[in-house]
């Protein structure tokens, strides 16, 4: 298939693990103290697993799985609120389907649409509009949901309906924003991540600026990198590359679909609806500060919690959950004492297990029977011999 | 009746002068074969005849709900006829009669129940088999989905014939007959109104002419059809029931391009796509290559390939493009398209 294939490529693939296993092996880190590279998005995590990259990397090396799923960090209460507006027999609530199983209080939107609720499973809030269009006396609510990816076409769509004059259309905003996140997850304490590996999606809209501050404030390498396995292999390179050279900037290795400037239009449009607002809570990792995000007061007449006040829902993480560790590179999935046992993908209780995407949730259904392997290191020394066979 | 305004009203699940007009012209006409025309309770099927093709009788049902009714490459009641029929000649069974029972939705309109009949019994006849009994009942606008079709089938295995999970040894070949999820990815595009141009209709056939001289060979050890759940639900079976492994490889897994693409774009995995003419095939290695050959010189199974191995790690897993096995597990529900 095109725009695939070449970015899997297993020979491809074997010419840059050969590179990255040399220059792995000039740094001073070792398979007992790697360097640690953070996958900020959910989309590298699942490729990571999905295509075994990390068995494949040299021992020095090791990934982070990071918070960079927009399911994963949605807070508990949030879906509760979505319950609750779904309830009302005016709604028709739509959401992406990823967000359906997704477990609150009282349980997920899936089991709500069970008890009745007129809850649908759409691809863009553009299809939410056609519903509003089609259904004059309903009241169409749209979930949305996601990072900077995302926003600019629920931006878009508000727009539209802003244009015709829609009164029965609405969206619950969850949008949230990257950037302070990785900035929370830096100001940590003993977090050690040393290297990040930035998503393509999200600096497609925003470009490599934004990025700036974590190698200038922070002292990290960062690389912009694309989803295919070339793509992360080549991306990992250039972070090892910089390591060993002692230099710090943001590089794109995306430059195919990533434009420095990112997209000027998608901007525009998100200045025009979205705001960044107060602090916004983040499932796994607490309250992060000026990272949620709210619309503007031209377009404040969307937002369905002005049509509805759901309750705020504040619901606590069990403490015996490790999410937080998980997602700051403290601890392994396998680590936690839930994982498999209180936390699995048909009954998630953390963050991430419940998304597909989460880190959780890939080494479950990845990993599961290799768990206490893994974690030894000269496992990848095995499985790197067993692959060259 | 041809009138697009006519529909399936409460009438004609009465059992009254409606219901019987609806079985005259509708499915009588369009089935019409000798045992249905007796119009007995039950077709009366001559124990002589069954029994000099084999030994054993084979009985399946299953139910047919799907969403959209007609889709590029068939429609609901060629569904029902070529799901029933392949259940049956999997097993080694020549497919010989079915059952049909239809449950309609009030307001169905009579034509595209019309449509979905003539397909049937064309189906049907075109793989020698006859449609011998039935059943029809209307219930209120609301409480069915347009139209719910169950049919059950009997055919008779010959006495040579023992494909079974349990069979399954170690070094065994896994064979499928075609590309995966090509079924799954038509409905999706529709179901979900994705609005895509995939050119891929659904694989919808009765497999068994296809099947039918497998049965000559030595070395087979156990066939399925992957229907719901994919390939991967069918390689999690054969593992559960035998004991053994299987081990795939991803560069070998037949897929068309759009379908592929399709995936990609929403995440999700053509192995477990729902297919309705495609069959796993799990043989011994010697007879790997007449296998192959058998399927390959029948058009529904032109693409048949070697997919994998059984091994004895009882693990079904997957070799990917870079060479790293990983296990394969089948999904909780059905799989949900991600966003990020
Ligand atoms: S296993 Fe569950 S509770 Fe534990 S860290 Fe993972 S998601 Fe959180």
């Amino acid at each position: 298939m095109r725009f695939v294939d070449e970015f899997r490529d297993p020979q491809l693939a074997k010419t840059l693990l050969e590179q990255l296993h040399q220059r792995a092996g000039l740094l001073p880190y070792t398979a007992d103290k790697p360097l640690q590279i953070m996958e900020v998005c959910g989309g590298h995590t699942h490729a990571i697993f999905k295509f075994g990259l990390d068995k494949l990397l040299p021992p020095q090396l090791e990934f982070i799985h990071g918070p960079g799923c927009p399911v994963c960090v949605l807070p508990m209460g949030r879906i509760d609120a979505c319950c609750e507006i779904a309830a009302h027999p005016e709604v028709i609530f739509c959401t992406f389907g990823d967000a359906l199983r997704v477990p609150g209080q009282h349980g997920s939107l899936a089991q709500a649409r069970e008890r009745g609720a007129d809850i649908r499973v759409v691809y863009s809030p553009l299809d939410g509009l056609r519903l509003a269009r089609e259904n004059p006396a309903r009241q169409v609510v749209f979930f949305a949901l996601g990072f900077e990816t995302t926003q600019p076409v629920t931006a878009v769509t508000l727009q539209q309906a802003r244009r015709e004059r829609l009164t029965n259309f609405s969206i619950f905003c969850q949008h949230i924003s990257l950037m302070p996140t990785l900035r929370s997850l830096l100001s940590q304490d003993d977090v050690r991540i040393d290297a990040f590996l930035a998503p393509g999606h999200v600096s497609m809209i925003t470009g490599a600026a934004p990025y700036h501050f974590i190698n200038q404030e922070f002292g990290k390498p960062l690389v912009i990198s694309g989803f295919e396995p070339l793509d992360m292999l080549q991306s990992v390179l250039m972070l090892v590359k910089q390591v060993g050279e002692a230099s710090c900037k943001t590089e794109n290795q995306y430059r195919r679909v990533v434009p420095e400037q990112g997209n000027l239009l998608a901007q525009k449009a998100m200045r025009e609806v979205f705001t960044l607002s107060g602090s916004s809570e983040w499932r796994g990792l607490g309250m992060i500060e000026r990272s949620g995000i709210s619309l503007t007061s031209a377009y404040a007449m969307f937002d369905v919690e002005r049509r509805f006040s759901p309750q705020a829902q504040p619901v606590a993480d069990d403490p015996r959950s490790r999410c937080g560790e998980v997602l700051t590179g403290r601890c392994k999935p396998h680590q936690c004492p839930l994982f498999g046992t209180g936390c699995t993908p048909h009954n998630a209780f953390g963050a991430l297990m419940v998304s597909s995407e989460g880190a959780c949730a890939a080494w479950y259904q990845y990993r599961h029977q290799e768990a206490t392997i893994a974690s030894q290191p000269q496992h990848k020394q095995q499985q790197k011999v067993s692959q060259d066979e | 009746m041809n009138e697009a305004k006519d529909v399936v009203t409460m009438a004609h699940g009465s059992g009254g002068r409606a219901m019987q007009q609806l079985i005259d012209q509708l499915f009588l006409r369009a089935f019409d074969n000798c045992w249905l025309n007796q119009r007995e309770d039950g077709a009366q099927l001559s124990l002589a005849s069954l029994s000099a093709q084999g030994d054993l009788l084979a009985f399946t049902t299953d139910s047919y709900v799907i969403d959209p009714v007609f889709f590029p490459g068939g429609n609901i009641g060629k569904l029902a006829v070529c799901g029933t029929a392949n259940d049956l000649a999997v097993s080694g069974a020549t497919p010989g009669w079915l059952s049909c029972g239809f449950i309609l939705e009030e307001g169905f309109p009579l034509v595209e129940l019309q449509r979905i009949v003539s397909l049937m019994a064309q189906t049907a006849r075109d793989a020698g088999m006859a449609i011998v009994t039935g059943d029809t009942k209307v219930v209120q606008r609301g409480a069915a989905d347009k139209i719910f079709i169950n049919t059950a089938g009997i055919g008779v295995i010959p006495g040579a014939v023992n494909w079974s999970a349990r069979a399954i040894k170690a070094g065994d070949k896994v064979i499928v007959s075609g590309t995966l999820g090509d079924h799954g990815a038509a409905i999706l595009n529709l179901r979900e109104k994705l609005g895509m141009d995939l050119g891929v209709e659904s694989d919808c056939a009765v497999l068994a002419p296809m099947i039918a001289p497998l049965r000559s060979l030595v070395g087979i050890h156990a066939l399925r059809d992957a229907t719901r759940g994919g390939v991967n639900a069918i390689l999690h079976e054969f593992s559960a029931a035998s004991g053994f492994g299987i081990c795939i490889d991803e560069q070998a897994l037949p897929v068309k391009p759009a379908v592929r693409g399709l995936c990609e774009l929403l995440g999700l995995e053509p192995l477990n796509f729902a297919n309705e003419g495609k069959v796993v095939a799990v043989v011994a290695a010697h007879a790997e290559e007449a296998v192959l050959m058998m399927m390959r010189s029948h058009p529904l199974g032109e693409d048949a390939t070697t997919i994998g191995v059984v091994t004895q790690d009882p693990q079904v897993c997957l070799r990917g493009t870079l060479g790293v096995t990983r296990q394969l597990t089948l999904p909780h529900a059905e799989p949900l398209p991600r966003i990020c």
